[in-house]
């Protein structure tokens, strides 16, 4: 059987979009639940709708997406798409259309199960009435094999906040686990102050930060600004996809966040996704030394 | 002097509509001058996608109120680099008095989603060196 190792410099050595990243950096715990070597794929801002010069082929890309994962030579333990499904509209008729159609787009992949949250484009005029009926909850917690995603909201609110409620959820979620428990968010907006000024940012993300930062194996995934991009808060990661519609300028870059040309020489440029590998620790050996014994012989 | 100032405060904060309070406010910034200059005032009128105006000329140290209006959405009014923000509600005059220091382009935008032309809904303040 080929060994993960092996399948994944062959999966880079054949381009495409990869990114290995490992979600631990702590030590294991001696008595933490087994965690497993697996990995996932992230897929983000399919825009399913969207229809403009930035993307001719905006009709095609998710579906290509679609297959270059189904592809795949080993098929990830789950897929995760973090936000904007839909490209907005204000026709609330033709916002479910869309999400209808997204939704069978993505029937075709082959693995499951599939992980969804809103962006702004799906809930924020409607504070996620739609998405709800198509998608379900915009915030939850799943586990598996031992590393524990969250999934934050912070689009629905079309302030881009979190809000109280679900800062208050997240809290409680959060006391459940270890300081040290494998932690994953999932997101669409950065959590942090990316670019104010170009609005990727989440109003009160400082809030949920602040949540997370007294656990030590915390990393964030999120979408929202159409590229790879790499950011620490401290200890904890964040880590941007690129889109599956078309890409954004380098944060900051310019005045306003237009998209990039298509480039018809390279169609589907700056367009992709991601995998996801999370390893387990090598085995460790904990340590404890004791005295001899005093006293009466 | 300080009770001249203390007037003139009050004398902004007791027109009309809701009166918001960020980090680069005339109140901070405005010192003790004796003779304080009447501010002006600015209309911004919020429509989806856009401002008007979208382009505003400014002097260095010059004091203003921004009035502004919405017609269709609660747009969000946000300057980053003043760190000042408010939403603007349909009905209801927002009024943000403001100073600017510093000679440049300062950006505003609207942070609260409005719909598919929401990313492009932006100004700038030009602001003169005097």
């Amino acid at each position: 059987m080929i060994n993960r190792r092996d399948f994944l410099k062959l999966t880079a050595a054949g381009g495409g979009a990869v990114l290995m990243s490992s979600l631990y950096t702590g030590a294991l715990a001696v008595d933490s639940p087994r965690v497993d070597d697996f990995y996932f794929v992230q897929l983000s801002d399919s825009h399913w709708g969207f229809s403009g010069p930035a993307n001719p082929d905006a009709a095609n890309t998710l579906k290509k997406a679609v297959a270059a994962v189904n592809a795949l030579p080993m098929p990830p333990d789950f897929i995760v798409f973090t936000g904007d499904l839909t490209q907005t509209t204000d026709d609330p008729k033709e916002r479910r259309e869309r999400m209808a159609q997204f939704r069978d787009v993505v029937a075709e992949l082959k693995v499951g199960p599939v992980y969804f949250m809103p962006g702004e484009h799906d809930a924020a005029l409607d504070r996620g009435a739609a998405y709800k009926e198509y998608f379900g909850k915009t915030h939850y917690r799943f586990t598996h094999k031992g590393v524990h995603f969250l999934v934050l909201d912070n689009v629905s609110d079309p302030g881009a906040k979190i809000g109280e409620e679900q800062l208050v959820w997240l809290k409680s979620e959060l006391a459940a686990l270890e300081q040290d428990a494998r932690i994953v968010v999932f997101t669409h907006r950065p959590l942090f102050d990316l670019e104010p000024k170009w609005d990727w940012a989440t109003r009160d993300g400082d809030q949920a930060i602040a949540l997370l930062m007294p656990y030590t194996n915390v990393t964030v995934f999120y979408g929202h600004i159409h590229q790879e991009h790499h950011h620490t808060t401290g200890h904890i990661a964040h880590h941007a996809a690129r889109s599956l519609i078309f890409p954004l300028p380098v944060p900051g870059s310019q005045d306003r966040r237009t998209p990039l040309p298509w480039d018809p020489a390279a169609p589907g440029k700056g367009l992709g996704f991601r995998e996801v590998q999370s390893e387990a620790r090598q085995l460790q050996y904990q340590l404890q030394e004791f005295p001899v014994p005093q006293g009466q012989s | 002097m300080r009770s001249s100032r203390r007037q003139f405060l009050r004398r902004i904060l007791g027109s009309s509509g809701a009166v918001l309070c960020g980090g680069s406010l005339l109140a901070e910034a405005a010192g003790e001058t004796s003779q304080p200059q009447p501010a002006r005032v600015i209309r911004i009128e919020a429509k989806k996608f856009t401002y008007t105006p979208n382009e505003i000329a400014i002097q260095q140290g010059e004091s203003v109120i921004l009035d502004l209006t919405a017609l269709d959405f609660v747009h969000g009014f946000n300057i980053p680099d003043l760190h000042v923000r408010a939403d603007i509600v349909p009905g209801k005059a927002t009024r943000l008095p403001l100073q600017f220091p510093s000679a440049g382009k300062i950006s505003f935008l609207c942070d609260n989603f409005c719909g598919s032309g929401h990313e492009e809904m932006g100004g700038n303040f030009n602001v003169i060196a005097s």
